[in-house]
């Protein structure tokens, strides 16, 4: 593709940009919102920017709100564009879920699981009526009532229903390979299902919702329950070299979500629930079950289904699920394209002038 | 949680409770209970402090193969005090001073010299600190269990 460089533009650029700072602070006789204020008080767009801009970092996520103005895909731009300036320091060893300190796990399966049905901090149940006490000056709330804990861990469904061989496991839990790392490697196709989590994990929560629901609407259906959605914090461990042991270096809050979807057999394994994973940065759990819908959806060459449905389309999904490739591709097309669309005038004037002499002969 | 280790700083596994301890308290809380502790001796620092990043990994389904979730912004930092002994420090986030104080203490903690009062005056008040935010969690999650009960029917004979 031609672009041309334009000269001339600078000190419009430069004014526009002044008013868009104007803009973003608004009328100053209006107290400045504080990053603070963002991190504490608009916590779901925090999370949001971090799973898409795939950093977790909540105080730069916070930051990229404001600096946004509340625009949640340039936010998560600016962090991606931020990661790049930072060296990698390794891997973590894979975050044990099932050790999470729980505050909300519910399961649309069974009722009386252990540890139980905990609701946790939710919009679920709530009427969706807009509280007009939230637009006057609110006094704090009460503090949320409290109760004995019981010190169990949660075991996830999964593991629970796999004592009776009802439901696939998780399969191995090493490979003889390192896992596709999409920051560091193209997109390859067929793509292993680790590259497939890794871009489902950082893909646009609206199209992750969007592509899941069109598979409950029968566009590559799987007969879909809520196995669990469960939120909370995981300690994350690393290994550094010059240690030579692991040592935790903090939580990161995470949804995640096991989808249970009905049965596949075969000639050698009686038939058992299939399932479809979803993990995400923050309190995500639309995104992490949009992200389990699509996951079990992409499967189907596991299962022997035959691919017919968008969500089921690995290219598909995998090429336009990154919001920030998206926003770039599209975007990109209010850039001068005078010398493009110049050639292309040219061309259909000599079209229709061909035309018409056509017609006339 | 105490304990009788045999090593006198209680090895490797003691060495790892108070590198978490650090690694979730922020610069400031650090300095101000620093401020009611023994001083520190002057250091050298080898490395850092460094901001990167740690890719995080997850498992497929949970518990199957690794894959790459995203990443998570780390500081390192690497000291050597006027005993000899070297720290290291990994804290989450981008707050170089409190990796800076944590290595300071990975390193003067492990001298047996030194470990007892600076445990006692940082990592058990911050473990304490730590452990009371989890456990309020806790109990505000467990407040929200449901707690299902069955409706008996009518039924008169």
């Amino acid at each position: 593709m031609a672009y041309v460089a334009v000269k001339g533009g600078e000190r419009a650029i430069d004014n526009a940009h002044a008013w868009l700072a104007e803009e973003r602070r608004g009328d100053p006789s209006v107290p400045e919102v504080c990053v603070a204020q963002i991190g504490a008080q608009l916590g779901r767009a925090v999370d949001r920017v971090m799973a898409e801009g795939s950093l977790y970092d909540p105080e730069l996520a916070a930051v990229a709100v404001k600096q946004s103005q509340g625009d949640l895909i340039e936010a998560a731009f600016l962090l991606r564009a931020y990661r790049t300036t930072l060296p990698r320091f390794g891997y973590s060893t894979p975050l044990d879920t099932a050790a999470m300190r729980v505050r909300r796990r519910v399961s649309a399966v069974y009722k009386d699981l252990p540890g139980g049905q905990v609701l946790g901090p939710t919009y679920d149940y709530t009427h969706r009526l807009l509280d007009f006490a939230l637009a006057a000056d609110g006094t704090p709330p009460p503090p949320a009532p409290r109760a004995e804990a019981e010190a169990a861990t949660m075991p996830r469904v999964s593991d629970i229903l796999r004592g009776e061989d009802l439901i696939e496991g998780d399969g191995p839990r090493e490979t003889d390979r390192e896992p596709t790392d999409l920051t560091r490697e193209p997109l390859g196709f067929p793509a292993s299902r680790d590259a497939r989590l890794q871009a489902l994990a950082r893909g646009d929560e609206g199209f992750l919702l969007a592509m899941g629901y069109s598979t409950q609407r029968g566009w590559g259906g799987s007969h879909p329950f809520v196995g669990e959605v469960r939120l909370g914090e995981v300690a994350v461990e690393i290994v550094p070299p010059e240690l030579g042991f692991a040592i935790d270096i903090g939580d990161v809050t995470l949804t995640e979500c096991q989808m249970i979807n009905q049965f596949k057999g075969s000639k050698t394994k009686p038939p058992q629930f299939t399932r479809g994973y979803g993990l995400v940065f923050g309190h995500a759990e639309r995104k992490a079950m949009g992200m389990a819908l699509v996951d079990r959806a992409m499967r189907h060459d596991e299962f022997g289904e035959e691919a017919t449905a968008p969500a089921q389309n690995v290219e598909f999904i995998l090429y336009h699920s990154d919001n920030i490739e998206g926003t770039g591709f599209v975007e990109h097309l209010k850039l001068p394209h005078y010398v493009d669309f110049q050639s292309e005038l040219e061309t259909i004037r000599r079209m229709r002038r061909e035309a018409e002499v056509a017609l006339h002969e | 949680m105490p304990e009788a280790p045999s090593h006198p700083t209680g090895g490797t596994a003691a060495r790892q409770r108070w590198m978490a301890v650090l690694a979730r308290a922020g610069a400031a809380r650090l300095t101000a209970l620093l401020a009611h502790a023994p001083a520190l001796p002057a250091c050298t620092v080898l490395r850092g402090p460094e901001s990167g990043l740690v890719m995080l990994r997850g498992r497929a389904g949970g518990g199957g193969a690794p894959f790459n979730l995203g990443e998570m912004s780390v500081t390192r930092c690497t000291v050597r005090n006027a005993d000899g002994m070297v720290g290291h420090a990994y804290v989450q986030g981008r707050d170089t001073a409190q990796a800076r104080l944590a290595a300071e203490l990975d390193a003067a903690l492990q001298d047996p010299a030194r470990h007892d009062a600076l445990h006692a005056a940082v990592i058990a008040r911050l473990a304490a600190e730590q452990q009371a935010a989890c456990d309020a969690a806790a109990a505000k999650a467990a407040a929200t269990r449901v707690q299902f009960f069955t409706m008996a029917t009518m039924r008169t004979s």
